[in-house]
């Protein structure tokens, strides 16, 4: 039976400008970069999650997407409405402010929710919409 | 996709010599073509030029060895091609998306590396029949 998953994708608009946000402002190391073509088989991944990886899926012209599907991505991308999580932090109100320093954007400061959690809601340089999230102790 | 045999070759030239100050001109007479065909050719059947391919090869190569070893960036750029430090921090920037050394800094190393590998539903759905680490 299937028992983990190993590779989740994120939208983005440009890989390079991705690449640069993703490792310079939120620390994410790169695991595989291979480039054939116009193609470029790019992911990222937490240092402390070593099994699961982020594919940045550039949205361009390709053999796999028309003018009309890079539009619609591209809306859904720069509208919020394709990004994932929420990412966990122990702290995330420390969390919060280190990325806030480096120039993330967000959205919502850490706030605190009835359901137990603390949460944020950032942007990255694409427009995904994010929430970094902290489990209150029970 | 139909590969016409001197333009495979061509491709195996660089592959096997991408370190080597190649021009257009060494690489049509190894392969008996015009360089204007070779190349009008070449980027029918991979859609990129041969110096395309060629410069792809190098930051590949570079790439793994930032990953792989400690060896110098200077080193680095020799072993792999460019006879200057500031074209291929440049191209490396532009192809790579960061620097040589930041690269080299947020790259994930493993002591023994795994295979590189595309998924096999990204192959299918990019038309890549075949990819330059696989």
């Amino acid at each position: 039976m299937i028992n983990r998953l190993s590779v989740a994708t994120i939208w983005v608009k440009d890989q390079n400008e991705a690449l640069r946000f993703y490792t310079e402002k939120m620390g994410f190391e790169i695991r595989a970069d291979f480039t054939n073509g116009d193609f470029r088989w790019l992911t990222i991944g937490l240092k402390e999650q070593p099994d699961l990886e982020f594919q940045l899926a550039g949205i361009k012209l390709s053999h796999a997407l028309n003018q009309e599907d890079v539009n619609h991505l591209t809306h859904l991308v720069e509208a919020g409405q394709l990004g994932i999580g929420p990412w966990k932090t122990d702290d995330c109100q420390k969390t919060y402010e280190t990325l806030k320093a480096k120039g993330v954007e967000f959205i919502q400061p850490p706030t605190d929710r009835p359901y137990g959690i603390i949460e944020a809601i950032f942007k990255d340089n694409s427009g995904n919409i994010m929430v970094l999230s902290q489990d209150k102790p029970r | 996709m139909t590969f016409y045999k001197p333009i495979q070759q061509a491709r195996r030239v660089l592959d096997q010599q991408y370190h080597t100050p190649l021009t257009i001109e060494d690489l049509s007479r190894e392969v008996a073509l015009s360089p204007y065909y070779l190349i009008r050719v070449f980027k029918r059947t991979y859609k990129q030029t041969p110096h395309q391919y060629l410069v792809q090869r190098r930051i590949a190569k570079a790439k793994e060895l930032l990953r792989t070893t400690d060896l110098p960036i200077t080193e680095i750029c020799l072993a792999v091609g460019f006879e200057s430090l500031g074209s291929f921090s440049a191209l490396f920037r532009k192809l790579a998306g960061i620097s040589p050394s930041a690269y080299r800094s947020c790259v994930q190393t493993h002591p023994d590396p795994k295979p590189a590998y595309i998924p096999l539903c990204v192959c299918v759905s990019h038309g890549i029949e075949d990819h330059l680490d696989r």
